[in-house]
């Protein structure tokens, strides 16, 4: 017998998915809910908040007091296994240009430390090309995910606040947690800016919604996921009830290879290697789900190459990989000089801001296309690795108890300096919607395989003027919000040479479009169901085909759409069309 | 001999079930670091006091088998010898001391942090390692002493000339920096433990119901929530 040999899985399956995260969460969870047999392939570990638990833990627990390491770029107490850089599977990258790529593979995959900003995409969010005439509208508009949203709101759980904001629709909502101290002096400014300042929209559960998770305790620590599943994440609230079904049988460690296709070019099933064992493997199913987050689906389908699909599968158009983009981002923070000496009381809250900034502005009337909303942060949160340093920058400009500014020290009097400023500082982060353009991309790179001699991905991403436009025109607003607040700018200027501090690609980790949908098989990878317009068993659920990336976070659209595109399956498989 | 330890949570009973399962593991884990370290690691350990081993901590989060191994290696390192720990442990308390309201960086165990800190952020070795030989060769041309040698009125009289960076002279700018430095992570290594946390009054990780900020601190500043909010936001029965 020889060393090497692909083992076929016993069982053979209705629909295989490949990734757990909210767009392979939600359809594992809808098709076992409706009786169909789902194998649901994890790259990484099986993981439970409530077994794997860093939440409210104190900072000396972690002998580096929650710093980032190789393998939690979030810090030692976050939930998300991985970061920028996985060993052993790296990528590349084009022409001097910059992607990071940040990846966590285990159950639930980013949605375990995500910050649960749950925005529903509004009417223009679907038709962008019809208003500005840029990119591509949608094939569907908001009233074709509205029903989705809705069922999705009562199922996972929702805070906010009825507005009637026309492009930020209103949800199905339990009722928002009161501002903090620092989100009372920004709605102040916002008032007198004119710039709205309303309770977030996050799918944390103020109220219980079922027997099966707890109500949020108010702990501030979402990222580190929750114990009691008082927030969304996808492997407590839909992997966790989906495996209570006995409808799906879930593979922990199963790195995909290749979606393998017949004659036909119909999909058949996925080959993976399990990391376990080292040994490869098939799993048979009449339908192939991917849900591997953007560009590992992309990637995946690059990969899978026939006589068939020479390009890759779905790829007959040349477009998988192309029409890469994340959200633009920029950050400034600084001290609120009245609230130095503050009175202590425990101001933790939910996981994350009270209150956020919806775009208000008019596009026609600005320098840029496409709008960006605001988050804010603050208060008198657990200190962590990183706490207390650049201490000179502001016992520099600000006097301590004593009156008397110190400009960096040491002793007593240094040490009632951080008692003394604790509390003041607050911060912002602008996140804004980019134009999907087809020389942004990943492909494969031609030369580099991973540890498991997968071809890995080659990214070619640049910002165009209108990007950058817009992070100058945040870094303006932030710094008028900061000086009517009576605030004072510590950090997060930035001059134009430095893109007025725009992140790079890839940071703000809300990358779609790489599969994007619409009606034409020529200019794009699936239809208006997540379908593959060339592999009718073939469905993509993650982030991957979004044509444009509102000025919101893509999680509650990529569930609604799995969930609509899960829905098709069924109706599919039960009129025996795939 | 050096080791760190810090400090853990009091486990429950359930947790204490577990941590002879982790033990076990660790015991695995610690049979493969030494494997993969070789020889000259099993000789350097046999002629240490089992005392001198270093500790391995029983952890309280959640760690993947990986992270584990990497704990592992950097607690079985070392890498500040006798004399650097030495005028670690006098510039922190310079830095922290003990005061009316709390105990002193050393208290606090942050030479351990910093040394921990150091194996795990490779990057802080240099700067950290190089400063403390630039502020002993100032010491030995002022004084004829290291700085740990010195008197404490030495010490200050160098001390203030790195700890005030607009007024340091241009030739003690890289004191200045070594100094910043070490001033960032003592102040960060005192406020992340149990002592430092209790002196913050910090008030939070705990099960809570938040129902607003506190109405005396509302009158402080002058400000109160609209009618709306108050109407609209979550409400609590107790």
């Amino acid at each position: 017998m020889p060393d090497f040999q692909i083992k076929k899985t016993p069982k053979d399956y209705d629909v295989c998915i490949v990734g757990s995260g909210a767009g392979g969460g939600m359809a594992a969870y809808v098709l076992a809910n409706a009786g169909v047999k789902v194998v649901l392939l994890e790259a990484g570990p099986l993981y439970d908040p409530a077994k794997n638990v860093t939440q409210l833990k104190w900072p000396w627990e972690s002998p580096r007091r929650g710093a980032s390491t190789p393998y939690r770029h979030f810090g030692d107490f976050d939930a998300a296994y991985g970061g920028w850089e996985l060993e052993g599977e790296p990528y590349t990258r084009k022409n001097g240009t910059q992607f990071d790529w940040f990846r966590s593979r285990m159950v639930g995959g980013r949605t375990n430390h995500w910050g649960r900003i749950s925005l529903r995409f509004g009417p223009n969010d679907f038709k962008r090309k019809s208003i500005d005439g840029l990119g591509d509208d949608w094939p569907i508009g908001y009233e074709d995910v509205s029903p989705y949203y809705d069922k999705i709101d009562q199922l996972i759980g929702i805070f906010g606040s009825k507005e009637g904001i026309y492009n930020e629709p209103d949800g199905i909502f339990l009722p928002p947690p009161k501002p903090r101290l620092h989100e009372l002096y920004i709605q102040q400014a916002g008032k007198q800016l004119n710039i709205p300042v309303i309770p977030s929209r996050l799918s944390i559960l103020t109220k219980p919604i079922n027997k099966d998770r707890g109500a949020c305790f108010y702990c501030a620590q979402c990222n580190r996921g929750c114990t009691v599943y008082g927030d969304f994440s996808s492997s407590s609230v839909l992997v966790k009830p989906a495996l209570n079904t006995g409808n799906v049988d879930v593979i922990p460690n199963a790195m995909a290879r290749e979606v393998i296709t017949n004659a036909e070019g119909i999909a058949t099933g996925v080959s993976f290697v399990n990391k376990d064992d080292k040994q490869e493997y098939t799993v048979n199913a009449k339908v192939v789900v991917l849900a591997a987050s953007a560009c590992e689906s992309a990637r995946l389908l690059l990969n899978s190459k026939s006589s068939h699909s020479p390009n890759g599968l779905a790829n007959s158009s040349g477009v998988v990989g192309k029409y890469l983009h994340d959200s633009t981002g920029t950050d400034m923070g600084g001290i609120l000089p009245h609230l130095v000496g503050r009175k202590r009381y425990n101001e933790d809250g939910v996981g994350g801001m009270h209150v956020y900034s919806p775009w208000w502005l008019d596009n026609k009337k600005l320098e840029f296309p496409r709008g960006y909303h605001i988050e804010y942060y603050g208060g008198m949160g657990m200190p962590g690795y990183g706490f207390g340093f650049g201490m000179q920058g502001t016992n520099s400009q600000y006097a301590g108890r004593d009156g008397q500014k110190r400009g960096g020290g040491y002793g007593a009097a240094l040490k009632d300096d951080y008692r003394y400023f604790y509390g003041a500082t607050f911060g912002m982060s602008g996140r804004g919607e980019a134009i999907a353009r087809e020389d942004n991309y990943c492909e494969i790179d031609p030369t580099v395989v991973d540890k498991f001699g997968i071809p890995v991905l080659r990214f070619h991403y640049q910002w165009s003027d209108y990007e950058i436009k817009q992070a100058k025109h945040m870094k303006e607003t932030f710094a008028e919000i900061i000086d009517t607040m009576g605030g004072v700018v510590t950090w997060g200027k930035s001059t134009a040479e430095e893109n007025y501090g725009l992140a790079a690609p890839g940071r703000i980790i809300h990358e779609v479009g790489t599969t994007r949908m619409g009606n034409d098989p020529k200019k794009s990878v699936v239809n208006k169901n997540n379908q593959a317009h060339d592999c009718k068993n073939l469905f993509v659920v993650d982030g991957g085909p979004f044509v444009s990336q509102a000025d919101k976070n893509p999680t509650w659209t990529i569930l609604a759409l799995s969930m609509r595109a899960s829905e098709y399956i069924i109706d599919e498989l039960k009129k025996q069309n795939i | 001999m050096l080791f760190v330890r810090y400090q853990k949570a009091k486990p429950s009973n359930k947790q204490q079930l577990k941590t002879k399962k982790d033990m076990d593991r660790r015991k695995y884990l610690k049979t493969l670091a030494v494997g993969s370290l070789g020889a000259t690691t099993l000789l350097n350990q046999s002629c240490e006091t089992p005392k001198d081993k270093p500790t391995v901590p029983t952890f309280t989060i959640d760690r993947t088998p990986a992270e584990l191994v990497r704990e592992e290696k950097l607690l079985s390192e070392t890498f500040f010898d006798d004399h650097e720990m030495k005028t670690i442990r006098i510039l922190v308390d310079i830095i922290i001391p003990k005061d009316d309201v709390s105990g002193s960086a050393s208290d606090a165990k942050v030479p351990e942090f910093i040394e921990f800190i150091v194996k795990d952020m490779p990057r802080h070795q240099t700067p950290l390692r190089g400063g403390l030989k630039w502020l002993d060769v100032q010491c030995m041309k002022r004084f004829n002493a290291d700085f740990a040698s010195c008197t404490d009125a030495q010490q200050i009289e160098v001390i203030d000339e790195i700890a005030f960076p607009q007024k340091a002279k241009p030739e003690m700018q890289q004191g200045v920096a070594f100094f910043n430095l070490l001033r960032d992570l003592t102040a960060c290594g005192f406020f992340t433990s149990e002592i430092g946390i209790n002196d913050l009054g910090y008030q939070g990780n705990r099960p809570n119901q938040w129902d607003g900020v506190p109405q005396e601190v509302l009158d402080q500043y002058g400000l109160k929530y609209d009618e709306r909010t108050l109407t609209e936001s979550v409400k609590f029965d107790s």
